[in-house]
């Protein structure tokens, strides 16, 4: 890839040419960070469920909150093209349900009627919402004229699974972003501080994620989830946990940036700064972060999924996240007893997100990782 | 060696002591303590209590005391196998995890096995094949494995054998077995319901330790020594193991504290799920219901496993490792 001399070349593909001599550390690493294939599509992964995120009304089908009495604990509707006849139809469609009592159970079940065809249709005028609790909008990603869909089906309460798991991906992705952010802001701190100043503090923070480690910390974690009141409103609780999650991530952290701060405070750049009249924090900030901070970005990306997946495993046993709020994990609670996914096997959709998410973040973080050493070649 | 062995003993028992600690505050912070948890009980059944009673109660039980006397009483007794009574089992705490422990034990120590089992065999291959077909789907199933969380793929599992096995995989015996003698047909079947929780449970340590051990072999293959090995004239097969594999099991090996840190870890929601008479369903339900004492105690108990098993397994390292100094 690296090309020197470039004589022939004309303005517009000399743009084109990579000149590793040249490009800044930060180009050096895009460059080999779009070599892992990989790493590319997590990133787009990723900015796909941004998107669910942000526009999660006009991605839904209806609001999250809306119970279906009409199609309670269904299957999921799966759009078709070729209808019972062997017919091609241009637009996707449903076929319509009717409510059937099973004769052995009693239970309800619903029978696919292929005499009733409910056609699909992008971005659809549907109920009515406020984008970011402000702008009014009423289309939706898709839907239907006539009937309904539930792509995932629906739950024991008609709650619409796809809806929900859109709307959920808010609260799951935001429980990780604040998570890894507080734990990025403790492990830059403490790390920094032990590594910077050394001797007595060092070992004491040495010896405290020593510890952290050597003890399994799901356990606690777990314990800590329970002994937040229940009293609470879901909003603080959803702080809490948070918190208590950003405790997981930070040891790693902090050890990346005490190693890499001892080993880079006696080079002579940090000495020339120290005679110049620097102070500390100016050293650190300006000098020394600056010089590690790939590494700190993969430790950070490697932190994502921990607290993601801790997120939804604390919710799904009932300690985490609760209801009103939606999170995956909390979506998946109602999946937690054999006899109901025996019954719903499609409750268990939602885990479907997480493990995409997981993948993704695994994905960017190994890119990242390969990216973090432009200057290693392999 | 003997001044390794006091350090390294000295600290495990500081270590010990930070986590009884730990617990012992964990078990303080729920709301209500023993005597009002007791009334409150007592007063559901229909008798009467008064605040006179409970306070009469509280003094028996030390709970009037400064909180260091309650550790210290607490820490004393947990020390003899009494953590207190459980409230909501009726029954000495000690009692009721010393039923449990061996499953979980059981499953710990299965599942460590599954790991290093699976792993050191599956990464070497993929080294040795690298960026083969076989190398892929390994690495595919591995990026998997570490991507299910742990109890949706007890649940998968769950509804899988139930509907196409249709065998029970809950619990840890057949419905016949559960009371029966033991016999060889018993322990089979106890074999075949220990497979999905040691799956459940090792996949994503799996995953990790396959990619590490690949990565190990694969920078131990490019080294001279390899081919000077191979350029006298050794087989392929009795190089790769004789060598390179013998250097690459080092880092893999000294990583096992971690791992049953790991597994201990993960065990109670696996438990839980899968609804094992182990520990696993004992501690969850003992948080949900807020019966801390043994909730505590449990706690206590999974990191003292853990911090004796470290202990343990870097004893083994040293005497594995002539090239570990001893500081």
């Amino acid at each position: 890839m690296s090309v020197i001399d470039v004589p022939a070349a004309t303005t517009k593909s000399r743009r084109k040419i990579r000149r590793p001599d040249l490009a800044s550390q930060w180009q050096l690493m895009w460059w080999k960070f779009k070599r892992h294939r990989l790493a590319l599509f997590g990133i787009v992964v990723l900015g796909l469920f941004l998107v669910m995120a942000l526009f999660a009304e006009a991605i839904g089908i209806g609001p999250p909150g809306q119970r279906d009495t009409a199609y309670v604990a269904g299957p999921p509707m799966l759009p078709q093209l070729i209808d019972a006849e062997g017919k091609f139809h241009l637009r996707p469609f449903v076929y319509g349900v009717k409510p059937v009592r099973d004769k052995v159970s009693l239970r309800m079940t619903y029978q696919v009627d292929t005499a009733q065809i409910w056609e699909l249709g992008l971005f659809v005028k549907g109920a009515p919402y406020r984008l970011f609790g402000v702008v009014p909008g009423d289309i939706h990603l898709f839907g239907t004229d006539k009937g309904f869909i539930h792509l995932f089906g629906t739950d024991f309460t008609g709650l619409d699974i796809y809806t929900r798991s859109v709307h959920a991906t808010r609260a799951s992705l935001g429980v990780a972003v604040v998570g890894v952010l507080v734990s990025f802001i403790l492990g830059a701190a403490i790390g920094g501080a032990a590594g910077y100043f050394g001797g007595l503090l060092d070992d004491l923070v040495m010896r405290i994620i020593e510890f952290i480690r050597s003890i399994p910390t799901l356990p606690l974690w777990l314990a800590l989830a329970a002994l937040l009141p229940r009293d609470w409103s879901p909003l603080a609780t959803y702080l809490a946990i948070t918190v208590i999650l950003s405790l997981l991530g930070w040891t790693w952290l902090a050890r990346t940036v005490r190693s890499k701060l001892l080993a880079t405070r006696q080079e002579d750049f940090v000495l020339a700064a120290r005679l110049s009249g620097c102070s500390d924090t100016r050293i650190i900030t300006r000098h020394l972060l600056p010089s590690f901070l790939s590494y700190l970005i993969v430790d950070t990306s490697v932190a994502f999924p921990e607290i993601l997946l801790a997120e939804t495993s604390l919710s799904f046993l009932g300690l985490g996240l609760r209801e009103p709020v939606e999170s995956w994990g909390v979506l998946l609670f109602a999946a937690q007893s054999i006899r109901s996914i025996d019954q719903a096997p499609w409750l268990m959709i939602p885990g479907a997100f997480v493990i995409v998410a997981v993948l993704a973040f695994n994905f960017v973080g190994d890119g990242l990782r390969d990216a973090a050493d432009p200057y290693s070649r392999s | 060696m003997i001044r390794f062995l006091s350090r390294r003993l000295a600290y495990m028992a500081l270590t010990l002591l930070l986590v009884s600690l730990v617990s012992f505050v964990i078990i303080q912070a729920a709301p209500g303590d023993y005597a009002e948890i007791f009334a409150a009980q007592k007063a559901a059944t229909g008798a009467i209590i008064t605040l006179a009673d409970i306070e009469a109660m509280r003094i028996e039980l030390g709970l009037d005391q400064p909180w260091y006397v309650q550790y210290g009483r607490w820490l004393a007794g947990a020390l003899h196998g009494d953590f207190g009574y459980s409230w909501a089992w009726r029954r000495p705490v000690g009692e009721v995890i010393a039923e449990r422990m061996p499953l979980t034990l059981t499953i710990a120590f299965a599942t460590l096995i599954f790991m290093y089992a699976v792993s050191i065999p599956v990464g070497i291959y993929s080294a040795v094949r690298r960026y083969s077909f076989g190398d892929y789907a390994f690495s595919i199933a591995g990026y998997l494995g570490l991507a299910i969380p742990n109890f949706l793929l007890a649940l998968v599992l769950l509804y899988i054998s139930q509907q196409y096995f249709h065998q029970s995989v809950g619990g840890l015996f057949s419905p016949g077995y559960e009371n029966a003698a033991w016999s060889w047909a018993k322990v089979q079947d106890l074999l075949a319901h220990l497979i999905v929780p040691v799956v459940v449970l090792g996949t994503s340590g799996t995953a990790f330790l396959t990619r590490a051990m690949r990565a190990a072999v694969l920078d131990e293959l490019n080294k001279m020594y390899v081919l000077s090995a191979r350029a006298s004239g050794l087989s392929p097969m009795q190089l790769l193991l004789r060598y390179p594999v013998r250097m690459a099991l080092n880092p893999i090996a000294s990583t096992l504290g971690w791992r049953l840190t790991y597994v201990i870890s993960g065990a109670p929601i696996v438990g839980y799920v899968l609804a094992l008479p182990d520990t696993g369903p004992l501690f969850l339900n003992a948080l949900l219901n807020q019966d801390m004492l043994l909730a505590g105690a449990l706690i206590f108990i999974f990191c003292a496993l853990t911090i004796i098993g470290t202990f343990v397994s870097d004893l083994l390292l040293v005497l594995l490792d002539p090239r570990i100094r001893l500081e």
